[in-house]
């Protein structure tokens, strides 16, 4: 194998060239995009819990105190669970997440939102539902979490039973 | 192959309004087929959206969410031309993105 000057084999220069550009590549991987939030890894945890408590428990480790400042709108009764509309607005500042539960639901967190700052605190979803049950949205603002919820009946259920 | 991915992004001023419909079965994985057997969990799990090299929304999903995922939300900021990045990965680990162009 020849040698360069160095005394270092060309192959192995190659290889090293090849390893400090592949670090280049770390942080855009195949497309994602690279983020400045602190955590973006997905909540795998609180997607397997089947109670409210827990689910909230493992995505903002913090209880939530109820608020008159969240407007939930959701239909009174859902004709079909599988598709029903959800949204949310609030006056809160300084909102950093958004969050959808179910009760009902075999897995009571449906879909949680990061809200960036600049990003206006509102959302609009559609969401399963088993059956008739307490639907939650939680706010986590300005650090503290809040919740607001609204009892939706559904006459067709929407896990395909 | 087409994207999976809808978007229309709405400059109005100060606001930047985004819709989104994606294709997706969105499997839970609690519902059976004809034949009884469970349909495996196959759902979106993180949506995300780029604006100017920055995440101005991003989704966690989970089976709960409906069939040909829909969401709405806003930003301040976007101008009319300026391009918005829309990318989803599912627990399959399959992926899709595209770019708009707001409107």
């Amino acid at each position: 194998m020849s040698k360069t000057e160095l005394g270092f084999s060309r192959r192995v220069i190659l290889q090293g060239a090849g390893a400090v550009a592949l670090v280049g590549l770390g942080s855009t991987t195949f497309g994602w995009p690279a983020f400045a939030a602190a955590n973006d890894k997905y909540p795998e945890e609180a997607f397997k819990q089947k109670s409210g408590a827990d689910a909230i428990k493992s995505l903002y480790g913090k209880t939530a105190e109820a608020s008159d400042k969240i407007k939930l709108d959701a239909p009174e009764i859902a004709e079909n669970g599988a598709v029903v509309p959800v949204s949310v607005t609030t006056t809160l500042s300084d909102v950093s997440s958004i969050s959808f539960l179910v009760a009902e639901n075999p897995i009571v967190l449906v879909a949680s939102y990061r809200i960036p700052a600049g990003t206006v605190p509102s959302v609009a979803n559609r969401i399963k539902m088993a059956k008739t049950s307490k639907v939650t949205v939680l706010v986590e603002a300005g650090g503290k979490l809040y919740s607001a919820d609204k009892e939706v009946k559904v006459t067709v259920g929407g896990c395909g039973g | 192959m087409a994207s999976t991915i809808r978007v229309r992004a709405t400059n109005n001023g100060d606001i930047t309004e985004v819709q989104a419909l994606i294709q997706h079965p969105m499997d839970s994985g609690f519902v059976k087929d004809s034949k009884g057997e469970i349909i495996p969990a196959h759902f979106i799990q993180q949506l995300t959206f780029e604006y100017d090299g920055k995440p101005v929304f991003l989704a966690d999903w989970g089976g709960g969410v409906s069939k040909d995922p829909y969401v709405k939300f806003a930003f301040k900021g976007g101008k009319k031309g300026d391009e918005l990045k829309v990318s989803w990965v599912d627990n399959k680990g399959a992926t899709d993105s595209t770019t708009a162009k707001i409107g």
